[in-house]
């Protein structure tokens, strides 16, 4: 498998996420913000990190940037894209990705360890966990309060678009066990074709036990097939 | 321009030190220069009451690669490996504008390691606010917490540990402090020394705009009921700029064309080009013209004093400039020639061709001031209270007290707002007693915590610093960390006050005595006096932060509670010390009598001994005792574990509240797998250590035998309402 790892100026996930690729034994390439081609490649990766610093809406010059156009073309063709954080903030200033990406519920940066329920294990993102297994998986971020309009949460539900749902250690889905005030617990979706996945929980930090856990890892190696 | 007694005094110049200034130009200053000399003869810059006393500090040992005097401290942690580091404060702009103030104390601090050539790997902080009753506590912990947290998550750098600390002494003077610690090879290793003549001198990164104007002077003066009209003096900082500055100089690190670098943090470009030459012992040139301007219309004066953030002076070998300009050019980063360096030995300042002032270099190095400042000696106090006196409570509601107050809470709700895992390279978090960064496609890592005790420093002054600096390298050794050296930061109030004086020239001379014993140099550091308002002074804090290696990293070692039915052994004399103590400021508010001795010997000792014990791998959980005695540090080791403990009644000292609230030093406490108890009694024999069975992991419950028996999941609940009810 090839994947290509997108860096924007401000990107800071771009070299964990690379890694993480690396040890799953993905050939990764790098790809400067103001190339015009993409490599070849089977998965593209739109990192974490503040693009362009975010000082305008998170994403939004990322998403008209050079390469995010080629990123767009590639979707289109099919190739699978992964957004993780900030890049899950981008794909959805985009459009290749609906919904939105609204300030944390309490106003405040939130780094901390959660848990998520797979919701869909159908995907090629998630085909090595179990139907609703429950992760253990880091967030960080300033905007991940997930919204859409209520046509595309019937679509998102209707043809299980939801990748992950916020929980707590046992599953309960609730207010409780929702970090930032995301539209029923929603952490991750799929695009209608299932080959965008954006989510606001880093896989990347959950792939080495002297770190955290290894529960990030069954998403690197689904891809891997 | 005539340079009136005014204006001298509002550049913070005392008149004899314009006098001297006359008499080193041989003629009247110019505004500009007037200016320059304010701007290197603060305090801030020029350490002119402080100088005599860092002297006497260790700063030297196999491990150290470079002391004091350059941008940051670098270590020897083997191999090819360094580590860079360095703490510094930021207090007189937190206070005045929080968010701003904060967050370009982390910048700043972050380019201090990358300018030698090293990437940053952590930030740590020490923030010090008034009580939380006063007004502004709240919005200033605010600003102050968002702003570290938004420096350091946009350039992605984790912060990863710190302390959080509330005491009305910081009412009118809070203190933010912050540390970064970076990994640089040994062979590319980076330094501020000017070589060579003619050789370009390149202004690189975010142009300059009037923000932070005198900056370095308002640091070096006392607060007053005006303090609110400096905000401007406040630099405002982008990160997303120091990224690309960051990753800018980093790629051009990688080649040879670098003579010398520096960045502009205090007193910016003035400082930044003196400090090149000086070291050089050259002469420097710079055309003014061609500085980056942010604002229109800035004059010589402006430009040489502005702080505005992200910029960095650069000395390249010759025939590199496009090379380097490519990078930068990358990066969408400015990258100007603005002048050169020169046989005059002056700073020269060229603006449209003409020359707009000229000061020998050394006038505003070498021959700045240095204050050898009176200070007298603090008396031994004597304490008042007596226990049995006291209003009789139950331990368990002393403990409660401790645990739900604000220094001893639980901090997530402050470290939540840091991202603590970029990098992918943190082993072990804040919360811990020290945090463990590994050093990247390695199995080796590095342990950092930095600490204080203001309470301990300002009773007495000489055990406070000893005190402080072996809490700081207990911290390292309870994690598995061999500890190897320090940086420091000396929070103190006005050196013109003999008192105060006395104070810093006491916690200094602690901390020599420790460094010295511990074999713990100290490799940098810097001082920030005049914190006040109105002639009340803070208590002394001088801040340390320290690093120690962990040389192969299997399991980390951490203060939690691991198995069901393990030995707790306590290592380390209990005297039942109580003066100064948490127990009696929460339960009684009694601040009284002084702080716990420090036995160096027993510390070395006791610690070197620990760190075998880890090493053999015969410990499961280790956690060093400080603020809050030994049944606090208990409470701790059971938070997050799903395990408790079982304390039997003390056999030698009977006063319970004694032997359990104590802060008696160089103690820990450990837990041992009970088939290991022989092997582990062994070598504290041999070593000559004493230690005590004091009880056994049990499931669910924190206990102390026909006293005290809390669910530990209650327990961690009542230390984490605090913050969460602030």
């Amino acid at each position: 498998m090839k994947s290509s790892v997108i860096v924007f100026p401000g990107s800071n996930c771009d070299r964990d996420v690379a890694v993480a690729l690396e040890k799953m034994q993905f050939k990764n390439q790098m790809v400067w913000h103001k190339e015009t081609k993409l490599p070849q490649s089977d998965l593209i990766v739109v990192p974490g990190g503040f693009s362009y610093g975010d000082y305008l809406r998170s994403g939004a010059i990322a998403g008209k940037s050079l390469i995010i156009d080629e990123v767009i073309k590639a979707a289109n063709s099919g190739c699978l894209i992964l957004g993780i954080c900030n890049g899950f903030q981008i794909l959805t200033e985009t459009g290749l990705l609906k919904g939105t990406l609204l300030r944390n519920k309490n106003l405040r940066f939130i780094n901390k360890d959660i848990h998520i329920k797979v919701l869909n294990n159908d995907t090629k993102f998630t085909n090595k966990y179990n139907n609703e297994q429950i992760l253990k998986i880091n967030i960080a971020h300033n905007e991940g309060n997930y919204f859409t309009n209520s046509n595309h949460l019937e679509e998102l539900k209707k043809e299980k678009l939801i990748a992950f749902k916020y929980c707590n250690e046992t599953g309960d889905i609730n207010d409780d066990s929702n970090p930032n005030g995301s539209l029923e617990n929603i952490a991750g979706i799929f695009n209608s074709n299932k080959n965008i996945l954006g989510m606001m929980p880093h896989p990347e930090r959950m792939v080495d036990e002297v770190l955290s856990n290894k529960d990030g890892v069954n998403l690197f190696s689904s891809l891997l097939k | 321009m005539k340079i009136t007694d005014k204006i001298v005094e509002k550049h913070g110049l005392k008149p004899e030190e314009f006098t001297n200034i006359k008499k080193l130009l041989k003629r009247e200053p110019n505004f500009l220069e007037l200016g320059i000399f304010s701007a290197m003869w603060n305090e801030h810059c020029s350490y002119k009451s402080s100088r005599i006393h860092l002297k006497k500090l260790p700063t030297k040992g196999k491990q150290v690669i470079q002391g004091p005097g350059e941008n940051a401290g670098i270590i020897d942690i083997g191999d090819d490996d360094a580590i860079v580091f360095k703490i510094e404060s930021h207090n007189h702009p937190s206070y005045i504008e929080p968010y701003q103030g904060a967050a370009t104390g982390v910048g700043g601090i972050l380019r201090d390691v990358f300018t030698m050539g090293a990437r940053p790997i952590a930030i740590l902080n020490s923030i010090h606010f008034g009580s939380p009753e006063h007004p502004k506590t709240k919005s200033l912990l605010n600003g102050v917490v968002s702003g570290i947290g938004g420096y350091g998550n946009c350039i992605g750098i984790p912060t990863i540990a710190g302390e959080t600390k509330f005491n009305e002494t910081y009412n009118e003077n809070i203190l933010v402090n912050a540390m970064a610690v970076g990994h640089a090879k040994k062979d590319k290793i980076f330094y501020s020394k000017a070589k060579g003549l003619n050789k370009s001198v390149v202004y690189v990164g975010s142009k300059t705009g009037r923000d932070g104007i005198h900056g370095a002077s308002m640091a070096s003066a006392e607060f007053d009921e005006n303090s609110e009209e400096k905000k401007p003096t406040v630099q405002v900082g982008d990160p997303f700029t120091e990224k690309l500055l960051m990753e800018a100089c980093l790629e051009l690190m990688k080649d040879n064309s670098i003579i010398s670098i520096q960045d502009m943090g205090a007193a910016g470009l003035t400082s930044s080009s003196v400090e090149m030459a000086s070291k050089g012992s050259l002469g420097i040139e710079l055309e003014l013209d061609k500085v980056p301007c942010r604002e229109e219309n800035m004059t010589p004066y402006e430009m040489m004093l502005s702080e505005s953030q992200e910029r960095m002076l650069i000395i390249l070998e010759d025939k590199k400039e496009k090379e380097a300009k490519k990078i930068f050019d990358k990066w969408d980063l400015d990258f100007v020639v603005i002048g050169k360096t020169t046989d005059t030995n002056n700073l020269t300042l060229k603006f449209n061709n003409k020359i707009e002032g000229e000061i020998p270099i050394e006038a505003l190095a070498s021959k700045a001031p240095i204050y050898d400042r009176k200070w007298i000696k603090k008396k031994p106090t004597k304490t008042k209270f007596e226990l049995k006196n006291l209003k009789k409570i139950k331990i368990e509601d002393a403990l409660i007290k401790i645990l739900s107050s604000p220094n001893h809470s639980n901090k997530s709700w402050v470290t939540n707002q840091y991202d603590q895992m970029v990098m992918c390279n943190t082993v072990q978090k804040s919360g811990s007693d020290a945090a463990i960064v590994r050093i990247h496609n390695k199995d080796k890592a590095i342990a950092v915590s930095v600490d204080s005790s203001a309470n301990y420093c300002k009773s007495f002054p000489l055990t406070g610093g000893k005190q402080i600096v072996c809490e700081n390298w207990r911290n390292l050794i309870s994690v598995g960390a061999k500890p190897l050296a320090i940086t420091n930061c000396l929070n103190f109030g006005n050196p013109e006050n003999q008192e105060i004086m006395g104070e810093f020239a006491e916690c200094l001379e602690g901390i020599k005595e420790s460094c010295n014993f511990l074999n713990y140099p100290v490799v940098s550091g810097n001082v920030s006096f005049y914190n006040g308002t109105n002639k009340k002074n803070i208590y002394p804090t001088p801040v340390i932060g320290g690093v120690g290696l962990i040389k192969t990293l299997s399991t980390p070692m951490s203060h939690k509670f691991k198995k069901e039915n393990s030995t707790l052994i306590l290592i380390g004399k209990t005297f039942g010390h109580l003066e100064q103590s948490c127990f009696l400021k929460e339960n009684y508010s009694i601040i009284e009598g002084m702080p716990p001795e420090i036995n160096l010997l027993n510390e070395k000792n006791n610690g070197e001994s620990l760190l075998k014990l880890i090493d053999k791998n015969l410990i499961l959980s280790a956690h060093d005792i400080s603020s809050g005695g030994l049944i606090t540090a208990l409470s701790e080791m059971t938070f997050t574990s799903d395990f408790g403990a079982k304390i039997y009644k003390p056999k030698k000292l009977t006063n319970l509240f004694k032997y359990f609230f104590g802060e008696d030093q160089a103690r820990y406490i450990l837990e041992i797998k009970t088939q290991n108890l022989t092997k582990v009694e062994k070598i504290l024999k041999e070593s000559n250590i004493y230690y005590e069975n004091i009880g056994f992991t049990q499931e669910n419950y924190f206990e102390i035998e026909g006293e005290l028996k809390i669910n530990t999941k209650d327990l961690f609940k009542i230390n984490n309402q605090w913050y969460n009810n602030y």
